[in-house]
């Protein structure tokens, strides 16, 4: 059968069982759009770019499966290069398809020609240029595979005008060969029962819970691992999710603006069991200081990864769920022989005294914010709102920033994949397009973006694709009329000299720009009203609703590391034990 | 410039496919990593299909663990080695234009000779001279040639092979890394 390489790149990416993709056309890529008409693939037009890849993300966060985007060349490709970097940052699977110039004119500084495979070599984790359409199939079949196996990733293939033009033979490869491309999925049976064994020593031992549980699909796995042990968890920004908030093992978030007990737990413990983690710095603090008396087992399935920052005592390379199985029989064995803590004598040590100790540091180290009735409006009040009025597995994105760590922090995460939002690169502007995507992949879960007046008005327009699309997506836009977290940071480090950061709260109008767009707007000032907002946005199914909360802007992040110090001089909130820390 | 192979440099064989970016994924990767690079020569093996780099890294600029495992990620990427001194045969080819009065010629081309290294091209003033040999050797004649005014010198970097016969020298990334 005869095929043009446009129509063989649509039909491999049915085949690769691509529901939905997102992308934006233009001149390079013009061929390719035309065999979509006649395709099973459902194609959200963007605004932008960005828009795409973000969305694309989004779809991947909630799904797990791979987020197809498709743009055009030069400005196109470059568009999307963001979207690119933050996927790499946070392991999330992307087939990125732009179009290139002709081959016959790549590298004479055609009209919108840009070495795309080269700009994006470093920020995807393989790419592709294709020469010849004949390869188109077999090009695809690799993108997806590498794209979604071992350590997840995006990939982007790079297909030149006149290449999508040329006929090809159709085929469709029945495996992928790469002999430089062998993820290790499988822990080394020593290993595992080392860590076991190391399990069965600790006294004081915390699982660090990373993205990777998520990625693996391993949030059951670890929750058996964390019960039948007995030991408390921590969930990282990426992992928020992975194991249940309201479970008594959960201690919630570590890190630069963790809880306290999250934060403390790792830094007091002497057995940290790193599961798909990557000892962050925003994790660890001054790495240094960080938790200094703990021995480290490393499961992840990047061998780079391990060692890293800090060396393990027992590392092991392979994939979270396979190996968090392995180590379930291995702890169990290991009970079975020597007892689990409850019978005297056993080896495996009771956990009482050190979860009894944690539960002090939340008693007296509570995150805290006080509401009065006649305002100003606090953020954290929003979101605990938000989080009480809506259905327990909704679908929370979020920007970057002072409002992404109040949601992170505040949110009770009982399901897996709820919690989308950009991790590593830390790209303002990731909420809205990221909410979109995750609608479009789970539409029948309620998605709510919680976002920053910053970050609301660097990929707004895209509000209009959820509009003329029918995606019901609801964004809280938090504006405090200040880029939030750059403010306190200037508050606090820069002697209160604020720089560049303040916004205005009425310009735009979020309520006028929303309905311009096509969404209901709303705007709530008083702690009243917010509840009553909720409820009514959660009532429209019909299009994408905004409201703009005006918050207090004094309002900190508590408790905050500072960059450069380490874990152990953690800062609460200076009105701890007065809204209700008991010491 | 008098160096031996001082364990400040790690020699890698890396096998790649032999397809078109793979050095710059190659070279990339090293410069966004900050790993720093000595020298590094490739060239297509007696398969065609693959090509191998010999890359002499700076140990000082980052864990030799950490160059080996990223590089390892990359996909054309097909199998890495580290060659010590004792388990490889290692060479290197140096050109050098060297100063050369007529009387100083007779002194020049008995360096040449003493270092069994050929005379390439003779001018009216200078001499073009081609060596190779081990690396040490090599600064060794550069150093000896600096007195009568190097004009310009070329050396293509280190290729290396493990040596047959012994056991297939492997990667000790791991054990060797003292952190």
């Amino acid at each position: 059968m005869k095929l043009t390489g446009a129509q063989a790149l649509i039909k491999s990416l049915e085949l690769e069982n691509t529901e939905v993709m997102f992308g934006l056309p233009g001149g390079a890529i013009l061929p390719v759009y035309d065999p979509l008409i006649d395709s099973s693939i459902r194609h959200i037009l963007v605004r932008h770019e960005q828009g795409a890849g973000h969305m694309a993300e989004g779809y991947a966060h909630a799904t797990g499966r791979p987020g197809v985007a498709m743009v055009t060349s030069g400005p196109g490709a470059t568009n999307i290069v963001t979207p690119l970097c933050d996927a790499y940052m946070d392991s999330i699977p992307l087939v990125v398809v732009t179009g290139q110039v002709p081959y016959s004119v790549i590298g004479t500084d055609a009209f919108q020609e840009c070495d795309t495979v080269g700009i994006t070599m470093p920020v995807t984790k393989h790419n592709w240029l294709i020469t010849d359409a004949q390869d188109i199939p077999r090009v695809v079949r690799e993108a997806f595979h590498v794209a979604t196996s071992g350590r997840p990733g995006p990939v982007l293939i790079d297909i030149p005008k006149d290449i999508a033009m040329q006929e090809m033979n159709w085929y469709w490869p029945e495996a992928v060969d790469l002999p430089g491309y062998k993820p290790t999925t499988e822990g080394h049976p020593k290993q595992i029962k080392d860590a076991a064994r190391l399990m069965g020593e600790a006294k004081r031992p915390i699982i660090y819970a990373g993205g990777g549980i998520l990625k693996a699909r391993a949030a059951e796995a670890l929750r058996e691992l964390a019960e039948m042990t007995g030991i408390p968890v921590v969930t990282t920004l990426m992992a928020r999710g992975a194991f249940p908030d309201d479970h008594d093992l959960c201690l919630g978030m570590p890190g630069m603006h963790g809880n306290y007990t999250a934060v403390t737990a790792m830094q007091e413990s002497d057995l940290l069991i790193a599961l798909g983690s990557r000892f962050d710095d925003r994790v660890t603090g001054k790495i240094d200081g960080f938790a200094p008396e703990a021995k480290i087992i490393h499961v992840d399935i990047d061998p780079a990864e391990i060692g890293k920052v800090r060396r393990p005592d027992v590392p092991i390379v392979g994939d979270c769920r396979l190996v968090i199985e392995e180590m379930i029989k291995a702890v169990r064995s290991d009970q079975d022989k020597n007892g689990n803590g409850k019978k005297a004598g056993s080896r495996w040590p009771t956990l009482d005294p050190w979860r009894a100790h944690l539960r002090e540091y939340q008693e007296r180290y509570p995150l805290v914010y006080e509401q009065f009735d006649d305002g100003p409006l606090k953020p954290q009040f929003c979101i605990d709102q938000l989080n009480a009025l809506t259905p327990d597995d909704t679908i929370v994105a979020s920007g970057v920033g002072q409002h992404q760590m109040w949601a992170s922090q505040r949110w009770t995460f009982n399901h897996p994949y709820t919690w989308v939002n950009s991790g590593g690169l830390g790209t303002m502007g990731f909420a809205v397009p990221a909410a979109i995507g995750a609608k479009v992949g789970k539409p029948e879960r309620m998605v709510w973006a919680v976002d920053g007046d910053g970050c609301f008005q660097m990929t707004a327009q895209e509000l209009v694709t959820a509009a003329s699309e029918r995606i019901p997506v609801k964004i809280a836009i938090l504006n405090n009329a200040y880029l939030g977290m750059v403010r306190q940071w200037q508050e606090m480090f820069y002697e209160e000299r604020y720089s560049e950061v303040y916004l205005s709260p009425d310009l735009p109008d979020y309520v006028m720009w929303a309905e311009a767009m096509g969404c209901v707007g709303f705007r709530v000032d008083s702690p009243e009203d917010v509840g009553p907002t909720i409820e009514k946005a959660n009532e429209v199914d019909d299009r994408p609703v905004v409201i703009d909360f005006r918050t207090d802007y004094r309002e900190k992040v508590y408790p905050m590391v500072a960059v450069g110090t380490a874990n152990s001089e953690v800062i609460v909130d200076p009105d701890t034990e007065r809204l209700g820390g008991k010491s | 410039m008098n160096s031996t192979l001082e364990p400040k440099y790690h020699i890698l064989a890396v096998l790649v496919e032999n397809k078109f970016g793979v050095l710059t994924r190659v070279s990339g990767l090293f410069a966004r990593r900050g790993f720093n690079i000595v020298s590094l020569a490739v060239s297509p093996t007696e398969d065609e299909n693959y090509s191998r780099m010999t890359i002499v890294v700076d140990a000082e600029s980052a864990p030799l663990e950490q160059v080996t495992k990223q590089l390892n990620k990359l996909i054309p990427v097909i199998k890495i080695q580290e060659l010590s001194s004792d388990q490889a045969v290692e060479r290197e080819l140096m050109l050098v234009t060297v100063k050369s009065s007529a009387e100083a010629r007779s002194q020049i081309t008995e360096l040449a000779a003493i270092f069994e290294a050929r005379i390439e091209y003779v001018g009216y003033d200078a001499i073009t001279i081609l060596a190779a040999g081990r690396p040490e050797k090599l600064d060794a004649m550069s150093d000896l040639l600096t007195p009568f005014g190097i004009v310009e010198l070329q050396r293509t970097g280190r290729i290396a092979l493990p040596k047959l016969g012994r056991r297939p020298a492997r990667l000790r990334a791991v054990k060797d890394q003292n952190r």
